[in-house]
């Protein structure tokens, strides 16, 4: 689960971690009164959740509180790449000396946390990575050990900084991984981390990602999670979510369940290698009962860009008899809307089978053929 | 039935089923046991005295030791309590644990990882569908069915895609040695490198399936160790995913693509440079390894079970 700015920030104040003044607000006349009260100049900062936001216009600057209404009513309602902004944060513009990263992440094929800094904040980890790898400091976290407060330290004196400016940066570092560990980061960043012109730290800019695995240790943000309204989820996924099936909308018009993330992946692979486009990815799990299955089919028929429906199921722990009654019960409950194609084999293969083929429908056994067939309807209709 | 020392596991294998008593631990020690899979014991805290299919249940994994001797646990635990499950295996000093578990946050994971590395222990998973060896010994969930004995050795990121492809080669009569789930979360404790490691030390595996998906670079890795180690078997890969759109998980925790890592083509990219035959479709894999292996006894001196 991605938080907000303004989210981060909230919970690095209470690590007392610096950040600037400021307020969130939905209404210009709000930010109008903020930018008094911080005093402008200010930032005005979109509150979406989309990489590379300042480069998609959303964030802006104004010199006085009648600016910051301005152009907070500018910003709010907008759409910065498909997402509508629904609130800003109003801050009080900083003065900048150096702009620097500090992040703990996970590295995956070290099987730990990773703490990195760099003195070249500012623009994405990824680019710095690529343009000035010299610039970055890592320090593998062990994880039965952690993250002490001399590694903060020596990370610290690398990056030049002595004396109580470095005492004050390896106790901010020291709190950042506090944080990751306490809301089990995905990530957690501060990018940049502002040196004023006064030679202080701000954390000006906040991300943190909560693994979605961890989140009934936070349930607050589960509960926030399921709130959100479509920020970050079409209203299929949320559906889906309720019913925990694990769905990702596409944008072609072969609509597709299967059981298993790899063999579902596999299927939209081999559709389009058929020449189709897959309309969604959608995986009912292991074990699917005939109500689950059910609920993924009237899922994907209620996408209006589906055209057919390719149901791939390989019973494992699946058993193909629940996944033949599923069928069936769509049918009788809303009837097929639209055509499908079935493969089917696997655990009750032969019970499954003839459930279907009793009910008129066909059922084939190899991947491919059903893809290459629901690639066929999909572009004649038949 | 030829008796082998298979990797990781074999007929001599003893292994306790911890969270036995919850409805996917008692009905998959069904089917191991029905596999002819030693299950020595269960372990699921507060149902010590009791059985599940004639296995005896303990509170601790300490108890069940003290009677039993076993290498193994497969753990089912619900993934709150999972980590812990696995800190009392290693600490009993089991070697090979098999966390099927889906859904433990990452943070546990670490930390578990790092533990068996302190023990020497091997986990498999989590987010597991497990490890078989056909005939022999199976400790997870695997539908025993799609597999039969031979000379293939499969490593795979995925279940129902290993099952897939494992059924395509059966049917064209490769079988396997051993395969291998090594999970779908973003830290699991095999790489497909110690895996080919294994394979390629193993005498009953001659021919090596890799199969991969998005996200992390174990294939990369997979593929740097092959090319500058070099390897004396055939590999075949597969890497699902080459559609999917970034940043967006796929069904797995794992299955991410962060920006421009972790793609499927990278990983194909990868393979290919590292002399790696790549299948297009998962039915290839038959396909391709039945050309490579023209001319060897691809029953590996087994008997066919068909």
């Amino acid at each position: 689960m991605k938080l907000s700015e303004h989210e981060t920030k909230e919970i690095f104040s209470k690590y007392k971690i610096p950040i600037p003044r400021g307020e969130l607000t939905n209404s210009p006349a709000q930010a109008r009164e903020t930018a008094t009260q911080v005093e402008a100049p200010v930032a005005i900062k979109a509150q979406i959740l989309v990489a590379g936001r300042g480069r998609a216009g959303g964030i802006l600057f104004a010199n006085s509180p009648k600016e910051a209404e301005l152009s907070s009513k500018k910003l709010l309602g907008t759409e910065i790449r498909g997402l509508k902004v629904q609130s800003v944060l109003v801050e009080e513009k900083l003065s900048i000396r150096k702009e620097l990263y500090f992040g703990i992440t996970l590295d995956r094929s070290r099987r730990s946390y990773v703490a990195i800094a760099s003195s070249e904040g500012g623009v994405e980890i990824e680019e710095i990575a690529a343009t000035t790898p010299e610039k970055i400091i890592k320090v593998f976290v062990d994880p039965l050990y952690g993250f002490r407060s001399y590694h903060a330290r020596q990370i610290v004196k690398k990056l030049g900084y002595t004396g109580k400016q470095m005492k004050e940066l390896a106790t901010i570092f020291f709190k950042l991984y506090r944080v990751a560990m306490d809301y089990d980061a995905e990530l957690c960043e501060m990018n940049p981390l502002i040196e004023t012109d006064e030679g202080k730290f701000v954390a000006a800019d906040a991300r943190l990602i909560i693994d979605d695995n961890a989140l009934y240790r936070h349930p607050n943000f589960q509960r926030r999670l399921m709130e959100r309204d479509g920020a970050e989820l079409t209203p299929q996924e949320l559906e889906t979510r309720k019913k925990v099936l694990a769905y990702v909308k596409l944008d072609g018009n072969i609509g597709v369940i299967g059981n298993g993330a790899g063999l579902v992946m596999a299927t939209l692979d081999t559709i389009q290698l058929y020449g189709g486009k897959p309309a969604n990815f959608l995986d009912v799990g292991g074990g699917a009962s005939s109500d689950k299955m059910a609920a993924a089919l009237e899922l994907v028929f209620s996408d209006s860009r589906v055209e057919v429906v390719f149901v791939n199921v390989l019973g494992g722990i699946t058993r193909c008899d629940e996944v033949a009654k599923g069928v069936l019960e769509v049918k009788s409950r809303i009837g097929f809307v639209k055509p499908m194609v079935i493969r089917l084999v696997g655990t009750n293969e032969e019970e499954g089978r003839q459930i279907l083929t009793e009910a008129g429908i066909q059922v084939l056994d190899s991947m491919e053929e059903a893809a290459e067939r629901a690639v066929e309807i999909a572009k004649t209709g038949r | 039935m030829n008796i082998s020392l298979g990797i990781f596991v074999d007929t001599h294998t003893r292994a306790i089923v911890q969270g036995i008593t919850g409805a996917q631990g008692r009905f998959h020690t069904e089917l191991m046991l029905n596999y002819a899979t030693q299950i020595v014991a269960g372990v699921t805290p507060g149902k010590g005295g009791t059985q599940v299919h004639n296995v005896p249940v303990y509170d601790t994994v300490e108890e069940a030791l003290q009677e039993h001797k076993a290498d193994a646990s497969v753990i089912f635990v619900p993934a709150p309590f999972a980590a812990e499950a696995a800190f009392e295996a290693l600490d009993g000093g089991l070697k090979t644990l098999v966390i099927i578990t889906e859904h433990i946050p990452v943070r546990d994971a670490v930390q578990v990882m790092a533990r068996a590395k302190q023990q020497g222990a091997v986990v498999v998973g989590p987010n597991t569908p497990g490890i078989i060896a056909p005939g022999e010994c199976k400790l997870g969930i695997m539908p025993a069915h799609v597999f039969r004995r031979g000379i293939v050795g499969i490593a795979s990121r995925s279940g129902t895609l290993t099952y897939e492809i494992a059924w395509g080669l059966s049917t064209m009569g490769l079988g396997q040695s051993v395969c291998i789930g090594l999970g779908g979360d973003p830290v699991v404790g095999l790489s497909f490198a110690d895996v080919l490691r294994e394979f390629e030390g193993d005498e009953h595996t001659e021919a090596v399936v890799l199969i991969g998906e998005i996200g992390g670079n174990l294939e990369e890795q997979a593929a740097e160790f092959i090319s500058t180690e070099g390897y004396a078997k055939p590999v075949v890969a597969f890497v699902a995913g080459r559609t999917a759109p970034s940043g967006r998980r796929m069904g797995h925790a794992g299955a991410i693509v962060m920006g421009r890592a972790g793609t499927a083509q990278s990983k194909i990219e990868a393979f290919k440079a590292a002399g790696v035959g790549v299948a297009e479709k998962p039915s290839d894999v038959a396909k391709m390894l039945t050309e490579m292996l023209k001319g060897k006894d691809i029953f590996g001196g087994a008997e066919s079970e068909t």
